[in-house]
């Protein structure tokens, strides 16, 4: 094997999973049902029911260099904890072969076989030996961690004993001074504690600049895009994208909502729209006015419509319906301006619509644009002059450091809108 | 990689940073083999994680009982009482000439080691699951740390045992030197069962349920509340093919001069506990792959 010429720490070859449906809920729950059900097979009375498989990896294939930081995205389902899974070896592949050069650390891995009976000083030597590290290892950077947790004042106590901010320190404390070659991250399963999240992605900012190789799983694209130098699309268990991570961020964002955050209808014939009015482009922009794909929660983003007015016989103003990943409508809101009072004179216009920071959940949302006029009096309908359902989309993502609505919780919360409230409370 | 190490170097100027060497560190993952195999050189590696294990669960069981070492003198000390009682006044049975309560103790003795030790071998997987499913090491140190444990009670219970044989003025032989071997078969009987129990334990939700009642059936075909001389020929051969009869006959005979155990049966002991070992691993290894998915 020439190893050292090439540097390539991850070798992948047509790694392959699959799981039985029903494995994870084993057939047979209980010995007696599975003695039961077994005898009467004897008997002839009842057949094996066919396996049913699903390959939740097929035929993956890839190399990380020593250094990369690699980003792996895709759909859920799409293999990506699976993939992570056999390259910690915690489950092992049904076909083919991975090599692995190097000390191997996951932040899956973080407070794993802490024991709230055992004193902190206990719980690292513990953590530390389960994390692979040898006992004079922990000995001789045993300072060093304490020192790094900030508990040192409690080392000496149970950590059933420990506020849970002081209980993940000690751990990532731990964690940290793995000092690992090969780091594998998988956000969603580091998922429990904003800070905790936060701290794990600064750690592997800070290996990546040290020349350590990252293999890193997440959900927020913005993130993945900024980290990463190459990054892997898998979808169905096959690798169906490697690349630059911007272009296979850009490209997954574009056929996982089908159409990006920009829109334009060149030919004004087919554009969307009536011999009154037709929509000409609409962009998802940000404070700076640049297209973008995906916005931090706390941001305001912007939905800028361009349209042509043809006819002025009718006061007709822009509108947009925001539209959730489930398909909900979030929620409508039309352009107030009064000069939408009137007709307005045949023309090219641009208008911008901007949804506050703080407002939207995350997740993809998807916007339909539209200029719309009141009907006859009386009548309680709007209008539609012009509109382009699913026009553009974006992701919304919340960076997680604590000043979102969902405060410290690194978790999802459901719902259409997630604003961040004021709250008051009476002092007492 | 020429790009990687130029954007570094650009970015922090004048820092010419190697990339660190390669470590030497190699591991090839392929699926798992049909034929499980023991990897020595593997348990070796990952010897001070067992021992760490072993003293984890030392450090916590006498930390959560509050008197500590206490409860292991006192624990078997009742249970000595009490099944004499019942078995050496009430109900009389045989005790090969030997005042019943040390007839008993010697054969409890290896008795509860091996109880816990099959027991807290069995658990030890399904109780580990926050490790298993999130962390790569043999699986086998499970189970095998769970042997460990019990040895501590058994050496601090033994010292009641000695306290009785200066009491009832029992002479101690050369034959003691043999007793830890019996333990040894004890152990490797003990793993055995783990190893098969475990697996169990992950796969099937009313194992937990079964054990006890099985311990309780295993307790009554060794020999530790009768001599098993005391029976017919066939019977003793029958009750010979569980090891712990063996090991209860034979640890019985070391310490405190009981007739020895017929060589026949207690090779077939032997060949059983190993049979038991065998296959509890080959079961153990064959599933262990999928441990983590089962879970």
């Amino acid at each position: 094997m020439a190893v050292v010429a090439t540097r390539t720490v991850i070798e992948v070859e047509n790694l392959a999973k699959r799981y039985r449906l029903g494995q994870l809920q084993a057939g047979y729950d209980t010995l007696r049902d599975s003695i039961a059900h077994g005898v009467n097979r004897m008997r002839g009375l009842e057949h094996l029911p066919p396996a049913e498989t699903i390959w939740a990896l097929r035929d993956v294939s890839f190399g990380v260099e020593q250094g990369e930081v690699m980003g792996v995205i895709g759909p859920n389902g799409a293999g990506k904890s699976t993939l992570l899974k056999i390259l910690t070896r915690i489950t092992s592949p049904t076909q083919g072969t991975a090599t692995i050069r190097g000390r191997v650390g996951s932040l899956l891995e973080v407070g794993t076989g802490f024991h709230g009976e055992l004193t902190g000083r206990e719980n690292i030597y513990l953590n530390g030996s389960i994390l692979g590290m040898t006992r004079r290892e922990i000995t001789r950077k045993l300072p060093e961690i304490v020192e790094f947790s900030g508990v040192s004042k409690f080392i000496d106590t149970p950590v059933k004993r420990y506020s849970s901010g002081m209980y993940v320190r000690l751990a990532f404390s731990v964690a940290a001074h793995l000092e690992p070659e090969i780091l594998l991250v998988d956000e969603v399963l580091a998922v429990g504690d904003a800070e905790f999240q936060r701290r794990c992605l600064g750690r592997m900012e800070e290996l990546s600049r040290h020349g350590r190789t990252v293999l890193f799983v997440s959900h927020n694209m913005q993130v993945l895009a900024r980290l990463c130098d190459r990054a892997i699309l898998l979808r169905e268990g096959r690798v169906v994208m490697d690349g630059p991570s911007e272009e296979v961020v850009a490209h997954y964002l574009q056929t996982e909502i089908g159409q990006g955050s920009q829109r334009s209808w060149p030919d004004l014939e087919s554009a969307p729209g009536n011999k009154r009015v037709r929509l000409r482009e609409v962009r998802i922009v940000n404070e700076q006015g640049r297209v973008v794909d995906s916005v931090d929660i706390r941001q305001p983003v912007g939905v800028e419509i361009t349209f042509t007015v043809l006819r002025a016989d009718v006061a007709m103003f822009p509108k947009i319906k925001v539209v959730d990943r489930e398909g909900n409508n979030a929620f409508n809101t039309v352009d107030t301006s009064s000069r939408w009072n009137e007709p307005q004179p045949p023309g090219d216009y641009t208008v911008t619509a901007w949804i506050p920071g703080n407002l939207l959940n995350e997740g993809l949302y998807t916007i339909e644009p539209g200029i719309s006029s009141l009907g006859l009096l009386g009548s309680s309908k709007l209008v539609h002059q012009a509109r382009a359902p699913e026009a553009v989309a974006f992701h919304v993502y919340d960076p997680a450091e604590g000043d979102t609505s969902k405060g410290r919780f690194a978790g999802q919360f459901r719902g259409a809108v997630r604003p961040l409230l004021e709250w008051t409370s009476d002092s007492r | 990689m020429e790009k990687t190490a130029v954007d570094r170097t650009a970015g922090q100027d004048a820092v010419e940073e190697e990339l660190p060497p390669v470590s030497d560190r190699l591991v090839v993952i392929r699926p798992a083999s049909r034929i499980p195999k023991l990897d020595f050189h593997e348990l070796w590696q990952y010897r001070e994680l067992a021992l760490t294990f072993v003293w984890r669960d030392l450090k916590v069981r006498y930390k959560q009982t509050a008197i500590g070492v206490g409860w292991a003198l006192l624990q078997p000390f009742v249970t000595m009482v009490v099944l004499t009682l019942i078995f050496g006044k009430f109900a009389k049975f045989p005790s090969q000439n030997l005042p019943y309560p040390i007839f008993l103790y010697s054969a409890q003795l290896p008795w509860t080691y091996f109880q816990s030790s099959f027991q807290s071998s069995s658990f030890s997987v399904s109780l580990n699951s926050a490790l298993v499913t999130k962390i790569y090491f043999p699986r086998v140190l499970l189970p095998l740390a769970a042997i460990i444990v019990p040895a501590v009670d058994f050496l601090l219970a033994s010292t009641i045992l000695g306290g009785m044989m200066v009491y009832f003025h029992i002479a101690i032989g050369w034959e003691a030197l043999l007793a830890p071997l019996f333990i040894l078969l004890a152990a490797v009987t003990a793993l055995g069962a783990g190893l098969l129990f475990s697996v169990a334990n992950v796969r099937y939700r009313d194992v937990p349920y079964v054990i006890p009642f099985l311990v309780q059936i295993w307790f009554y075909c060794s020999g530790v509340i009768y001599p098993i001389g005391a029976l017919k020929p066939h019977w003793q051969w029958i009750l010979s093919l569980n090891p712990m009869t063996g090991v209860i006959t034979g640890f019985r005979w070391a310490l405190v001069g009981t007739p020895p155990p017929h060589a026949g049966q207690f090779a077939l002991s032997v060949a059983m506990a190993g049979l038991l070992f065998l296959v509890g691993l080959t079961v153990f290894r064959g599933f262990e792959p999928r441990f983590a998915d089962t879970i």
